[in-house]
């Protein structure tokens, strides 16, 4: 059966025709398909690794940026403490002072005060005994023009002193 | 599917009304559409034959080279002393008579087949040079591939990678082999598919285009082979007294391999033209019987061939694959290191 045996001429054409296609495409074809696409290939590898290593980059960026937020606001808080420490202190030692001036002031007050009332007690104490003079001399010349009168009342007088002498003593 | 039916009734009543009873040499007519011819016939047209005559070059071993049209052997004609053999020995094919004997010349003519051959070979250059030239004229890192290119480059890397597969290291020394074979086969196994001018040659059924093709992968492996490829052959680590026999079966095996892949692609391009024809001879052979059986004949056998004309692309596609995949992978064995 010539289905099943080669050709002569079919098997030189095929070789010279398949060996020419071979030849073109081996050198104009194939290769340049391929290694564009293994380039395009290789660029896509590479831009997905890059996209990753950006994404990546990306998120230590908000890490750190998140981290600094952080710093700020704890310098920011113990600012705010520090100031409010300052100012209670401030505070405090404005208190103090002025409570110690006024504790001085007051203390002055009652020095002047318990002078002014030594001297006001002393006035009144030689007024009293001026008046207490006075009066006793208006009651000793009363009492005395009277003499019998006055000599009982003398002696009710002597009487008292000497027992005031005696408690003295 | 209304439509479909509707053609299905309309071959089945053409088929009915042409109905004639007379016999037809149905082995023939199949043996004639996947065998080779020295003239192309494209169709009958009002019972005139319209062919493509291709030219018959011979060298004869007395009176040297001839080259004529295939028409002046039409119906039998002897022409410068040569011959369509009607017969065995050489039936079908340009002879020389000498002394009264069939001698058959040296015979390099442009054939049905060669004519086919050289179609699809140009077709196939363009469109791939064309898709080179997509990528030589754009920057494949900024745009994506369109049109042919687009189509091509799926298939091109499938066969390249799978030369990465299976090859390793130095695969790309073998990718266009493997490439420039897959699509002459793919290309080929369709355009014998198509079923007028100018596919329908039963390029890859032949048995000289299977072989030729087998053999590059043949030598491709074999001249190619590392050190530890041959060693394996010639000598293998195997104990001592298998020593001898393991190089016979070894080289029998590395000769197999080319015929297994000549026989495997021309048997099932073969097989599969051989039952789409008897498929569609079916009509033709029940003419006889009537135009009920005829009609009814017809509607199975358009059914069953465009079954098998599916089951046929699916082959085709098969057929180029395995033959590139096996050589891929006989050219890995042949590239073994340590």
């Amino acid at each position: 059966m010539s289905l099943f045996t080669p050709d002569a001429g079919l098997l030189f054409w095929m070789v010279i025709i398949f060996g020419l296609l071979f030849f073109i495409l081996a050198k104009w074809g194939f290769p340049l398909i391929t290694s564009m696409v293994d380039k395009r290939s290789a660029a896509i590898d590479k831009s997905l690794k890059d996209a990753k290593e950006v994404e990546e980059r990306l998120g230590k960026m908000t890490a750190e940026h998140e981290r600094m937020l952080a710093e700020a606001r704890k310098e920011q808080s113990v600012m705010l403490k520090e100031a409010s420490d300052t100012r209670k202190a401030i505070i405090e030692e404005a208190r103090t002072e002025a409570r110690a001036e006024a504790d001085k002031i007051i203390s002055e007050a009652r020095v002047r005060i318990e002078a002014e009332k030594e001297s006001a007690l002393r006035d009144i104490r030689r007024e009293v005994a001026l008046l207490s003079v006075g009066v006793a001399e208006k009651i000793l010349r009363q009492d005395l023009s009277d003499p019998e009168k006055g000599e009982d009342y003398l002696a009710a007088l002597v009487d008292e002193a000497a027992r005031e002498q005696k408690t003295l003593n | 599917m209304k439509r479909l039916l509707l053609i299905l009734l309309g071959l089945f009543a053409g088929a009915a009304l042409f109905a004639q009873e007379e016999d037809v040499p149905i082995a023939d007519v199949i043996f004639e559409h996947v065998g080779d011819a020295y003239e192309w016939h494209i169709t009958t047209w009002k019972d005139h034959p319209v062919a493509i005559h291709l030219p018959v070059i011979v060298r004869s071993r007395t009176s040297g080279w001839h080259a004529f049209s295939s028409k002046r052997l039409e119906h039998g004609a002897v022409h410068e002393g040569f011959l369509i053999a009607p017969d065995d020995p050489y039936e079908g094919k340009v002879v020389e008579i000498v002394d009264g004997e069939r001698v058959r010349p040296l015979d390099i003519s442009i054939t049905k087949n060669v004519l086919s051959l050289m179609m699809s070979a140009v077709l196939l250059a363009v469109i791939v040079l064309l898709t080179a030239r997509w990528y030589r004229r754009h920057d494949a890192l900024e745009e994506a591939p369109k049109g042919l290119a687009a189509a091509v480059e799926p298939l091109v890397m499938m066969v390249h990678n799978m030369a990465k597969e299976n090859i390793g290291e130095d695969y790309r020394r073998y990718s266009p082999f493997l490439c420039t074979a897959f699509f002459f086969i793919l290309l080929n196994n369709f355009m014998g598919i198509i079923p007028f001018f100018p596919g329908g040659a039963n390029l890859t059924g032949n048995i000289a285009v299977t072989m030729v093709l087998a053999l590059c992968t043949f030598f491709t492996v074999n001249l190619f082979g590392t050190k530890h490829y041959y060693k394996d052959i010639f000598w293998p680590d195997v104990p001592g007294f298998l020593k001898p026999i393991m190089p016979v079966i070894e080289v029998f095996s590395a000769l197999v391999k080319p015929i297994s892949l000549t026989i495997r692609l021309f048997a099932n391009m073969l097989a599969g033209h051989i039952m789409i024809l008897c498929i569609v001879c079916i009509i033709f052979a029940m003419a006889k019987y009537g135009p009920a059986m005829t009609g009814s004949m017809t509607f199975v056998s358009v059914l069953f061939g465009l079954f098998l004309d599916l089951l046929e692309c699916l082959v085709a596609f098969i057929q180029a694959y395995v033959f590139t995949m096996l050589s891929s992978i006989y050219i890995g064995l042949s590239r073994a290191k340590e």
